[in-house]
């Protein structure tokens, strides 16, 4: 998986190319089709509660992926997001349930919606800068929560559900099932791949001179602007469509918690930085640590859900500080190995290949 | 004469990028000493690494016998070492007057107070309440160099002072030096006008890629010597 | 007469708010440290309020004395010891330990208080009201609120022009390192800054507190209205932190009464929809300085 650069290197008779790929990077990308390939087999083999725990943990590194994305690479640290998962959610039921669309076309539908509405927020919130900027966003948010309750028909007020004549007639609870987690593991594996094939493109090149320098970039002709625009909507997008999901699985849908900053972006921002932000490996290590916290640790020790956001959110913080590049970081200090071909190299004779 | 400050060996940079390459320098007390060089010879990382700004990964800055490696920027005021910064930075939130004030934050007593800094720069006493960010780059100047004069140093540090300036603007400047170091203060002068560096200096260094390229009396030095060193050709 | 009543009743409002938003800032204004914890330090003020009134008996005016210092030096504390590591050009460190600080005291706050809702009493304050004209009666205890809130912008006006301290504060968010030059230790700088900010902030939970209950949860919506304040009245101008707060307290209350008389709106979201419209509008604020 190399790419050769443009005419430049065929001047200089093609032997200095780029390289996007690495022997780790390669084996990575192998391990992790092959890590897909046996949790897309798992329903045939049983295993129902194990599926169930996946489902949770498989959204949210749908989630985390994307977060990562805007806030790791593209210098967008948005606290806002929890809007999209919303929105999502009531795509889901105005479609599904209210007018009997296929469940999981409504998936589909809520990232459409998502990434259209995204682009009006954009155009609020990148006129901020930093914190500020991320403070817009979570206004933003709550704009969005409050149009929802004033919307009479959508009953935002009242919790909902999916019912089995509407929203979820035509499946029943196994194939139901089945269908979600599979959805789940394409989002948060089509989300990998997506970074990762953001990242190799120009695109990704582009992001990264933006974060690394504005005015230089300007100044090289990139577009800030559109590129932040475009890699914004993608992400406000597969949000909504992993929001969707989300309520799928639980057929239940209220504003608060649809909308709500501590579920969908706070557990989220402490699972990518546990994990490490700005690599594609680190939401994958974050998602497992939180798995352990949450699921492991608070029923060994008896504590409910606030603690969990105690712990997670004091390791977050002393990650921050200390380990700005969490435990992926850790790791890259120990070993450098790349798991994912995101990286570009110059190789050529006289270069180490 | 004693040395009032010793650079010796100093290596120092920003980051992963090292601007001095084991350095060494000697400034006796009372002299003028002026340092040239090209651009990114490392005049300004040597001036900001006595301030204390930079910070030295080898070697050592001693400093009236005292090290000053582990001694953090704002406690090296008050041992008497003021740096007067490439391109002034003065401070916009506050007027002419607040920045001589602030000048004297550290508290050091000495001849130099408010009324005797605009005296030797009269014209600051009609602008006084005026914003520094409305003034010309030799009001800056001046400005900058009395703030620098209110800590009442023993070494003053002036980087570049004719950036930027008109040549009969550096030249009225220049001649208030000779008022400024006549208390028996230090002085170490970097300059990019080699003709007016070396009329004020007791002693030249030159500098070129981190390193000392040439040092001695401006009248032991001849012209290609100093073209030599300052482009290393 | 309703319509009337609402703007005063959100100019007094506005007090509150501006109290608010002075610690957030002053926060960014010296230090470039945008608080995410902000809201929630303000619930937390009035929980230690709370806690000193249970422990010591005393009045709430009483708590300012006690709980008004402890969060100063837990704000100069935060500074010195998480807060001034995460400080540099990129902004995430900053952002996420904030966040991840507000999540932390709001689910502690939880634990230990659990989510009941609780109160401050003023006594008969809370209720006594000037009668202005027949239809239009003023609380006392906002005017006052108000009062203070003016005093503390004032008093903090006056100490930034007029002492050398105000100064060196003034100096240091300028430009740090030529503030080192003069001597000014800027750590000890930031750590006061944000004492200050710590405190300010524990003042506006105490009156809050005051003026209604108050649930872990709530530090969140106060973090927002302080940043809406902060961006209406524009970056860096203290007395736009003031005229922010009012702008602000006036859309939301003037927003929930067309939700009383037209059902739709309500001051919160009116209050969002005003920040937006500055935003999209004039994004330097009302007072801010036009970039």
């Amino acid at each position: 998986m190399t790419a050769t650069a443009g005419p430049s290197t065929e001047e200089s008779g093609g032997r200095f190319r780029i390289s996007r790929s690495s022997p780790d990077a390669t084996a990575g990308t192998w391990v992790a089709v092959a890590v897909v390939a046996l949790l897309a087999i798992l329903p045939f083999v049983g295993g129902d509660s194990t599926q169930r725990t996946l489902i949770g943990i498989l959204t949210y590194l749908s989630l985390a992926q994307m977060w990562n994305l805007l806030a790791g690479f593209a210098g967008l640290i948005t606290i806002g997001q929890q809007a999209f998962v919303g929105v999502g959610a009531y795509t889901l039921l105005v479609a599904a349930e209210r007018n009997g669309v296929d469940p999981f076309l409504s998936i589909v539908a809520a990232g459409v919606v998502c990434a259209v509405l995204s682009a009006p927020v954009a155009l609020f919130a990148f006129r901020l800068r930093g914190g500020y900027f991320a403070i817009g966003t979570w206004v933003i948010a709550e704009v969005f929560r409050l149009i929802a309750l004033e919307i009479g028909p959508l009953e935002a007020g009242n919790v909902q559900s999916l019912t089995r004549r509407n929203a979820l007639s035509g499946y029943d609870i196994d194939q139901l099932r089945d269908l979600i987690y599979w959805s789940s593991l394409a989002l948060a594996a089509g989300a990998t791949l997506v970074v990762v094939l953001v990242l190799r493109s120009r695109l990704g090149l582009a992001l990264r001179a933006v974060r690394d320098d504005e005015a230089g970039a300007k100044g090289l002709g990139i577009d800030v602007t559109r590129t932040r625009l475009i890699v914004w909507m993608l992400a406000s997008g597969w949000m909504g469509m992993t929001g969707a999901l989300v309520h799928l699985n639980s057929q239940s849908i209220n504003a608060p918690d649809a909308f709500s900053v501590l579920l969908w972006t706070a557990l989220v921002i402490f699972i990518v930085v546990i994990g490490g932000v700005g690599s594609t490996t680190g939401p994958i290590i974050g998602v497992i640590v939180f798995w352990v916290v949450s699921d492991k640790l608070t029923d060994w020790f008896d504590l409910d859900d606030p603690w969990r956001f105690i712990i997670l959110g004091i390791l977050a913080a002393l990650f921050a500080v200390f380990a700005p590049r969490g435990i992926y970081g850790w790791l890259q200090s120990w070993r450098p190995l790349q798991f994912f071909p995101v990286r570009r190299r110059l190789v050529g004779p006289g270069l180490e290949e | 004469m004693t040395d009032l400050l010793s650079v010796d060996g100093l290596d120092a940079g920003y980051g992963d990028f090292q601007a001095l390459f084991d350095l060494t320098l000697r400034v006796a007390e009372g002299e003028t000493v002026a340092i040239i060089g090209a651009n990114g010879a490392g005049k300004t990382t040597l001036l900001r690494a006595v301030a204390g700004l930079v910070r030295a990964s080898g070697g050592g800055i001693t400093f009236a016998g005292q090290d000053l490696l582990t001694l953090p920027a704002h406690k090296r005021v008050g041992l008497g070492i003021a740096l007067v910064p490439e391109g002034r930075r003065l401070f916009p939130s506050l007027s002419v007057r607040e920045n001589l004030l602030i000048g004297g934050h550290a508290g050091r007593r000495g001849n130099w107070t408010l009324d005797s800094v605009l005296e030797l720069f009269p014209l600051l006493k009609l602008i006084q309440r005026r914003s520094s960010a409305t003034l010309s780059g030799g009001e800056q100047q001046m400005v900058a160099i009395g703030r620098a004069l209110m800590s009442n140093p023993r070494l003053v540090l002036l980087d570049e002072v004719s950036l930027g300036l008109a040549p009969t603007v550096v030249k009225d400047l220049y001649a208030a030096l000779p008022t400024v170091v006549s208390g028996g203060m230090t002085a170490v002068v970097v300059e990019q006008d080699i003709g007016q560096a070396l009329s004020v200096a007791d002693r030249v260094y030159c500098m070129l890629e981190g390193r000392v390229s040439l040092q001695g009396r401006p009248d032991e030095l001849d012209h290609s010597q100093i073209t030599t060193a300052y482009f290393g050709m | 007469m309703d319509w009337v009543n609402a703007v005063i009743q959100g100019i007094l409002l506005g007090g509150l708010y501006a109290l608010f938003a002075t610690g957030l800032s002053l926060a960014f204004g010296v230090l470039r440290f945008v608080n995410l914890a902000h809201g929630d330090l303000a619930i937390l003020g009035a929980y230690l309020a709370f806690s000193s009134i249970s422990t010591f008996d005393v009045s709430v005016w009483a708590t300012f004395f006690i709980v008004v210092p402890i969060m100063f030096a837990i704000g100069y504390v935060a500074q010195r010891g998480l807060f001034d590591f995460t400080l540099g050009e990129d902004p995430l460190p900053s952002i996420l330990v904030s966040f991840g600080l507000g999540v932390v005291i709001q689910n502690a706050l939880l634990v230990h208080y659990s989510a009941t809702d609780r109160g401050l009493s003023v006594g008969s304050l809370a209720t006594e009201s000037i009668r202005v004209t027949n239809d239009i009666s003023i609380g006392w205890f906002p005017v006052i609120i108000l009062l203070v809130a003016v005093a503390l912008l004032g008093g903090m006006q006056l100490f930034l022009s007029f002492t050398p301290l105000g100064r060196a504060f003034r100096a240091v968010s300028d430009d740090r390192d030529t503030a080192r030059l003069m001597g000014i230790n800027h750590r000890n700088l930031y750590g006061l800054a944000m004492g200050i900010a710590f405190a300010t902030v524990a003042v506006a939970g105490i009156f809050l507190g005051s003026r209604t209950t108050f649930a872990p949860a709530q530090g969140p919506s106060q973090l927002l209205f302080a940043f809406e304040a902060v961006v209406i009245g524009g970056l860096g101008s203290l007395w736009g932190t003031l005229l922010g707060g009012i702008v602000l307290g006036v859309a939301q209350t003037v927003g929930n009464q067309v939700d009383v008389d037209y059902g739709w709106v309500g001051g919160v979201l009116l209050g969002h929809l005003v920040f937006l419209a500055v935003l999209a509008f004039r994004p330097s604020g009302l007072l801010g300085a036009k970039s």
